[in-house]
């Protein structure tokens, strides 16, 4: 096949860029939010240990 | 990966076979190499697992195959692309290194499936290994077979002598593979830490509420959280 036209090439390089961010960044905040949970555990544990000293 | 942006879209020079749309060469071929350098890791690790019985092992396996199955989505996602631009078809059955990837990936696909049917954490774990061994040795195999078969459509661009790049074409795509490698390795690292700290949570939780009820049953102050705890599965 002959190499496509700049702007019709355009739409699919920039497709294949964006699909790798979108994967990256879901990734990045799909992990963010386990670390948010593990914050918040944290913090349930300190309550706890709050607890047992009383 | 700032830097190997730059360079794939400032100082590679277009192709002049494929034009503007070879930049997904840049992104597509580094991807493919980390994910499956990934799954080839992960059964590295888990031979350190079989060998030491060390839990981090496995976690470290577990993750490395996990993020490159991450990976390899972006691959197979970014390779319909490609090949619907250059080839006019979204995927093309006859050609061994799409279908050979497709294979890898589906395999890869049970992995975790296999593992989360497994309830006893010490057999999850052997089991687990043994999987990511066997398909971690079937991804060179894979990768070789390929390689003798001749390729129609799909070119080579990693060879002995080379490859028939230009210079320019080959530091970007350097760049591009060592940031994607690193980009694997931060990725990996940041969701070994969470899993790890998620991990040491659940035991030091465990160990508050046995010191708690041990100490509420003897009636008097509970005692220090010395119990041992048994290890939990990664998912759980």
């Amino acid at each position: 096949m002959p190499a496509l036209p700049l702007d019709e090439a355009g739409k699919y390089v920039a497709a294949a860029y964006i699909v790798f961010l979108t994967l990256v960044v879901l990734y990045v905040a799909i992990m963010a939010m386990k670390v948010s949970r593990i914050e918040r555990e944290v913090e349930s544990l300190h309550e706890l240990l709050d607890e047992r000293g009383k | 990966m700032a830097a190997s942006l730059s360079l794939v879209f400032f100082y590679a020079p277009l192709d002049a076979d494929q034009g503007f749309i070879q930049k997904i060469f840049y992104l597509h071929v580094p991807l493919a190499i980390v994910a499956l350098l990934g799954f080839i890791a992960g059964g590295v690790m888990a031979i350190k697992y079989l060998r030491t019985r060390d839990p981090s092992w496995d976690m470290r396996s577990y993750v490395a195959i996990h993020l490159s199955l991450v990976l390899a989505v972006g691959v197979l996602i970014t390779g319909s692309i490609w090949a619907k631009g250059s080839w006019g078809h979204w995927w093309v059955w006859d050609e061994p290194t799409l279908v050979s990837f497709l294979i890898i990936f589906l395999l890869y696909c049970c992995y975790q499936p296999l593992r989360f049917s497994i309830e006893d954490p010490e057999r999850q774990a052997r089991y687990a290994a043994v999987f990511a061994i066997t398909a971690g040795a079937f991804v060179p195999v894979n990768f070789i077979a390929v390689r003798l078969a001749q390729a129609f459509s799909h070119p080579r661009v990693l060879s002995t002598t080379g490859g028939n790049m230009p210079g320019e074409m080959r530091l970007t795509f350097y760049v591009s593979l060592i940031a994607m490698g690193l980009l694997f390795v931060t990725l990996w690292k940041f969701e070994l830490v969470s899993k790890h700290a998620k991990f040491e949570l659940k035991r030091l939780r465990r160990r508050l509420e046995l010191s708690l009820e041990e100490g509420t049953s003897r009636g008097g102050a509970p005692s220090p959280p010395t119990a041992t705890v048994p290890a939990q599965p990664i998912g759980s």
